[in-house]
């Protein structure tokens, strides 16, 4: 921050607006922490006092906890499913040319385009037909239906970064489709993978609309967070808990990051 | 690859002349062997998305008998609509309302873009992790923070107070359109930001310079070449804001009072509360054709005026 305000004058005009556009989408957000510290049941200023109380009512509170395990359930199974989905989808459009490619991937696409409450209602209804009762498992398939699309972009374009050859160049060297997979493919796609797990898991710990309509008895954490907000004794262990997403996602994200890059070192020494 | 073993033990038990027939034939075709390795997401896709939505619209033309569900085809519940104003006005005004949140969205989201496409040298990577940070914590909380923000005993009307600038909260801060507008452009900021900023980073810059070279200033340099190049971008920002907007019914419900309801809300209730799943279902397709037409029409639109400029 402090770099873009002395280099203010290079950027001119529009970097005082990009200041302003940050501040504009950073300080309702910073509310949330602030709040969670204060020593108030409202959420109001101004501020009262310095309190850990809701971090301790946090922790303390089963259903939060249950909920937040939902999550942790639903997400990760939601991430490796939809990411082994999503790879073996964009191999088969990235490597075979195929009649038709075209409009299935648009097909997969499609849940990007449909709001969300049409899907959540429409599997609401399937569910209701095939007398599938709503669980966590509901929650899961709808959940898989928006994380498989993002699955499948971040996989295109991570296969499409590294060369074919490379796979063509093992099978010739003797090795099968199997080893060829396990010893090039897979290493090589590795940045990418990480990327649309993590993607497709944050997607699913905070999706609502969906998880919403297809929650039986046991709730996810987006669920619980609104069943809270109508309490207001009960919102600010909720902004503690939304403080600690918010510092957890931000290690998840760094740790992407920096994975990332790992793998853009190893594409470069690749093409050498 | 992979798929090669899977099929061997499917096609074992026929006759041994056939099954090298078949295996020749399966990995001479690039076709085949695609859309092997692409059924278990499509098989997926179609039984939890097309499936569905196939219900969906059948349910549409079904009514509902207390708790049972009559299966006989009807347009009762599109009749239901026609007759009754208030959900064609509901749409009309969701429609009103997410297309406010598309054009704020974009328009205060595309100068962050172009700042960092063009201004931004050094660690572009940083500004655009600076971007995503306020969205990684969760949407709900997002959206009651600016509740937060212009609630009654809110940030903006304590400090106004503190101020001496008013003697009481002002009340038309909070639960309208304008509030819902506000929340989801901020909501919506990353989504926008990044795919213009795709965009406006793909333009090759000697098209700038060519256009400086000719005697354009910087307006027109702006309006006549990079604006145009990056609309792919903004077309995207823009369809990925509006589509999710339109069936939204958690910001209404939170910071939308009465004014702010929306068509995704009614859909909601119909589900819950109302208890009218046939008219729900009904809504919502007509609901869906609804956004459809409009984005076609939108992407129709631009294309032809992107072909006039051209």
């Amino acid at each position: 921050m402090s770099g873009a305000v002395t280099s203010k004058n290079k950027f001119g005009g529009i970097g005082v607006y990009a200041v302003v556009y940050l501040a504009f989408i950073y300080i309702p957000v910073l509310f949330l922490p602030l709040f969670s510290f204060n020593d108030s049941i409202y959420i109001a200023f101004p501020l009262k006092g310095f309190t850990f109380e809701w971090y301790r009512k946090m922790a303390a509170s089963d259903g939060l906890i249950e909920a937040l395990i939902n999550s942790l359930k639903v997400g990760s199974v939601v991430a490796v499913l939809s990411t082994i989905l999503g790879t073996l989808a964009a191999k088969a459009v990235t490597r075979y040319r195929m009649p038709g490619r075209g409009p299935a991937v648009g097909f997969i696409m499609l849940p990007l385009v449909i709001p969300g409450i049409i899907m959540g209602i429409a599997l609401l209804v399937l569910a209701n037909l095939l007398g599938v009762g709503l669980s966590l498992f509901t929650i899961g398939v709808a959940h898989m239906l928006i994380c498989v699309p993002f699955s499948m972009l971040v996989m295109i374009s991570r296969l499409e970064g590294f060369d074919k050859n490379l796979e063509e160049a093992s099978a010739d060297l003797g090795e099968n489709a199997w080893t060829t997979f396990w010893r090039v493919t897979f290493p090589l796609s590795i940045p990418g993978l990480i990327a649309s797990l993590l993607l497709s898991f944050t997607t699913s710990f905070d999706e609502f609309i969906l998880a919403f309509f297809l929650a039986g008895t046991e709730v996810t954490l987006p669920i619980y967070i609104w069943s809270q907000l109508r309490f207001p004794a009960k919102l600010p262990a909720v902004l503690a808990l939304g403080a600690c997403i918010f510092v957890i996602s931000f290690f998840l994200v760094t740790f992407a990051e920096w994975f990332r890059r790992r793998g853009v070192q190893v594409k470069s020494t690749s093409g050498v | 690859m992979a798929e090669r073993i899977a099929l061997t033990p499917v096609v074992a038990g026929a006759r041994p002349g056939a099954v090298a027939r078949l295996r020749g034939l399966f990995l001479r075709s690039e076709p085949l062997r695609g859309y092997t390795l692409l059924s278990p997401t499509l098989g997926v896709m179609i039984v939890a998305l097309a499936a569905p939505v196939g219900i969906l619209i059948a349910f549409s033309f079904w009514t509902q008998n207390y708790l049972e569900i009559v299966k006989t085809v009807t347009l009762a519940n599109y009749v239901a609509l026609l007759h009754k104003p208030i959900y064609a006005a509901l749409l009309w005004k969701s429609i009103k309302i997410a297309a406010g949140v598309m054009f704020a969205t974009v328009v205060l989201a595309y100068p962050m873009a172009y700042f960092i496409a063009f201004r931004v040298t050094r660690n572009k990577l940083l500004w655009l992790i600076l971007i995503t940070v306020p969205f990684w914590t969760s949407y709900l909380l997002r959206v009651f923070a600016w509740k937060i923000v212009l609630g009654y005993n809110g940030v903006i009307n304590s400090g106004l107070m503190s101020l001496g600038v008013i003697d009481q909260p002002l009340e038309f801060l909070l639960y309208n359109p304008f509030a819902v507008v506000i929340t989801l452009a901020h909501a919506w900021a990353a989504f926008a930001i990044l795919p213009i900023y795709v965009s406006l980073e793909k333009i090759d810059r000697s098209l700038i310079e060519a256009a400086t070279d000719l005697g354009d200033g910087p307006t027109m340099r702006f309006l006549r070449v990079t604006l145009p190049l990056s609309m792919p971008g903004v077309i995207a920002s823009s369809l990925l804001v509006f589509i999710p907007t339109v069936g939204d019914y958690v910001t209404p419900k939170l910071v939308g009072g009465t004014t702010g309801i929306m068509i995704g809300n009614i859909v909601q209730s119909m589900f819950g509360k109302a208890n009218n799943w046939p008219l729900g279902a009904a809504i919502s397709v007509a609901s869906m054709l609804a956004i459809t037409a409009l984005v076609c029409a939108f992407l129709w639109l631009t294309k032809s005026a992107r072909k006039r400029v051209a």
